[in-house]
Parts: structure tokens; sequence; C-alpha cells
């Protein structure tokens, strides 16, 4: 994949972007293009990945940051960064779009997703390659493989733990298990804290 | 399921790969477990970061899209809002709770999924003047209702404020008399209180010292309203302390 990568504003510019999200909340247009050009790539890279549709990422895409505008004077920030919050959306927004197409398509294309999920190694791998923060990528390191391949496809494929279990032939509660774990070792690793 | 088994569900829901049942299971079990409702924001903040690493160039033309919505777009106002931040011990820790699990599903109910476009109007101009006629309509309206029920309270500085409100119209009016100009380059704002937590009800006018205004949005079972000194243009949870706090008549 050519696609230049965009080195993300570091989160702990945060502060920047809370005073941007108040302005945004008050209706600042330029507020908001400032919020935006921070948080579209991140918004588009997690949208398609999950989605791994060009035409269909974007339309996701467009529909989440408009609402980030329409949703600002939601935001808090006690209950998390404001970069979080904006791809909490988006992931979830992607995630609803897979399993409503899911849903729709019903069991063949639920045995397709199955049959793609030994994929992960390139899921992995391609998201390695993207991965812009040496600081992710050496964090991702330090999880065991289990850890690693459930937490990469929950998040970049939007799996749930039961596709996870399915597409890993592991029981759910090891899966369950290493999302948490797997996680947690990121969290330490990254330094996280809420 | 156990409630050790929905403790381990941190990971999982910080990762939107539980089922809406078990989300909802979840989210029960993390209103009442502070330790789960934390680590499951830190995990959420910690996908955030995985969200990061996957950043690509964003085409200008989405950006070009983008702008161009929003200008038609109309933004929510909050919906609820703290009035002041608890002192700390056991109420707060109850409330960051509630706060920090919300922030899980980052707002995601409350934005109210499906229907994206729904609020999307543009706002024309003869609506705005509409508007304003109506306003003094509904004024007139409240203030004559058969059930309208009132209550005074002296405010600071000598002013008196009253409140009338209907409860078969679920809208309430606020009557000042005397009130002193606010500070330059601020306005009063009128909140709704909602057992504590306030709800914007709008703006009074600050260039008038008496002024019937009608409160913004329904009662909906508000027990009060209190008003705060904001930045003008108002702010989207009160930034003070209230100037003045009374309490809806029964």
């Amino acid at each position: 994949m050519k696609e230049a990568v965009h080195i993300g504003k570091n989160p702990s510019a945060e502060p920047d972007l809370q005073d941007l999200m108040g302005s945004v909340a008050l209706g600042d247009q330029q507020a908001f293009a400032g919020l935006y050009d921070v948080v579209a790539g991140p918004v588009i890279g997690v949208v398609r990945g999950v989605l791994r549709d060009q035409a269909q990422s974007e339309e996701v895409a467009q529909e989440v940051l408009v609402e980030v505008w329409r949703s600002a004077a939601r935001y808090r920030r006690e209950r998390g960064s404001v970069i979080n919050w904006v791809l909490t959306l988006a992931h979830q927004r992607a995630v609803d779009r897979v399993r409503s197409v899911e849903a729709s398509a019903a069991r063949e294309h639920r045995a397709a997703l199955l049959d793609h999920a030994p994929e992960y190694d390139e899921v992995t791998e391609q998201v390695e390659a993207r991965l812009e923060r040496e600081q992710v990528r050496r964090c991702l390191r330090t999880l065991t493989e289990l850890q690693r391949q459930s937490v990469t496809l929950a998040y970049y494929r939007g799996l749930t733990y039961r596709e996870v279990a399915e597409s890993l032939a592991l029981p759910l509660g090891t899966v369950k298990t290493r999302l948490r774990d797997g996680l947690i070792r990121l969290r330490d690793c990254l330094g996280v804290t809420a | 399921m156990s409630t050790v088994d929905l403790h381990t569900l941190t990971g999982a829901y910080a990762l939107h790969a539980l089922s809406d049942e078990e989300r909802g299971a979840f989210e029960r079990h993390a209103a009442d477990c502070e330790a789960c409702a934390r680590e499951a924001l830190e995990l959420s903040e910690t996908a955030a970061r995985l969200g990061l690493a996957v950043s690509v160039s964003s085409p200008s033309a989405l950006k070009s899209r983008v702008m161009r919505r929003i200008t038609a777009v109309r933004q929510d106002s909050p919906r609820v809002v703290p009035l002041t931040r608890p002192p700390g011990g056991g109420i707060r820790a109850r409330r960051l709770s509630r706060w920090a699990l919300a922030a899980c599903v980052a707002g995601v109910a409350a934005f109210g999924g499906t229907t994206v476009w729904q609020y999307e109007r543009a706002q024309d101009a003869s609506e705005q003047a509409r508007r304003s006629e109506r306003r003094t309509d509904a004024i007139a309206a409240v203030l004559a209702a058969s059930d309208a029920r009132t209550a005074g309270a002296e405010l600071a500085g000598g002013a008196r404020g009253t409140v009338v409100v209907s409860k078969s119209r679920d809208e309430a009016v606020f009557i000042a008399s005397g009130m002193a100009a606010p500070p330059s380059g601020k306005v009063y704002q009128l909140w709704f209180d909602d057992g504590g937590t306030m709800r914007s009800a709008g703006l009074m006018d600050s260039h008038r010292t008496a002024e019937a205004v009608l409160l913004e949005g329904a009662v909906d079972g508000a027990s009060g309203m209190g008003i705060t000194v904001e930045p003008a243009g108002g702010s989207a949870e009160p930034t003070s302390d209230p100037v003045a706090l009374m309490t809806f008549p029964a």
C-alpha cells in the first residue's frame, strides 16, 4: 500500500484538543477544522481497518466526523480524552456497520468472514507496517501471541469475542481473558492512565 | 453470568467485542463497580492508542465535504451536566463510575446511532424571526395556563425572581426584576435542575434588568432552576457557582 503514513498528533497534546472541543461545542467552525486535522487521519484508519472497503469507509468516516461536530457538547473531559471519545465513536460506528451488513447477509457471509479469519497474520502485518508510533509497535510485541491476535482481531477487524474465539479455535473464556490481560499489558507498557 | 465473569469483560467491552445483551449486562454491573468502570475506561484509552497507530492521511476532498456539511448541521445542546464538581469522597466515587462508564461507550448511546442525519436541517432566517414571536406567545400561554403555579425568591443584590411553571404545557417562565447587569462580556444563563444536574435553559438578555424569559426546553420533571454568570454566548455546562437556585412550585 502506497499510502502516505501520517504522523498523528501525540496524545500528550490533549489540553489543546480539550480547548478545541470546548470551542467546537459552542459552534466554532474554525476550531472544528483544527480538530478535524488532528482526528481525521486516525478516524479513517480505524474505520478502514474494520470495513476494508474504501467507499464504505469514507462514508462512515464522514458520518463520524459530522457527528463529532453535532455532538461536541456531549463530550466530558472526566469521561476520558478527546481522542478516545472520537475514536471510540469511529470504532463503534464501523463495527455497527459491519455487523448490520452481517445480519442482513446472514450466515453465508458470516461463514465467509470466518473463512477469512486466518488472514489475521496479514492484518497484523499490515497494521504493524503502518504503525506510526514506535511505542505502540514495541508494546504490541510485548504481548503473547494469543493476546496480540485476540486484541488485533477484535480492534482492527471489529470481531466480537465470540468470533475471535471461533476463528482462533479457542474457548470463549480464554479469549475474554486474553482480551483483558492483553489490553492491560498494553496499557501498562504505554503508560495509559485514565 | 457471575460477577467475576462480568469483571473480566472489561477488555471485550473496551474493544466493542460484546453482543448488545452482554454489553448491557456489563454496564449494569459497572454502574456499581468503580474498579470495573475505571478499568474499562483505561482499556478504552488504550484501544484508542491502537487507533492512533493506524492513522492514515485524510483525503482533502473529505475535509471539504465535512466542512460543508457541518454548516447545515444543527449542534446538540448538552443533555445533562453536573452543576458543581462534587467535593470528593463517596459521592464523587459514585459519580465517577457512571461518567467513566459512559465514556467507554463514549456517548455512543447518547449519539442516537441510526438516525445520524435526523437533526440536520438548514436554519433559515424566517424561522428565526418566527421563533421570537412564538416565544412571546409562549410566555403568555404559560402565565395564563389554568395550572400555572408560581414561586418567588429574593435574589442577590435585592433583585427578585419569580418562576411560573405549567405542568400541562411542560414549560416554565422566569421573571426577573431589579437584577444587576452581568459583568462586561458575561451573560446570565438559566438552567433546569434535574435532581442536581444542570441542563441549559437558555440565556437572558444582558441589556435588560427586568425580563420574562421562557426557559428553553421542556421542564420534563426538573425540580427547579438555577442561574449562573457565564461568558458571552453561554456555556455547555455551568462554569461558576449559581447566583440563584429556585425550587419549582409543587
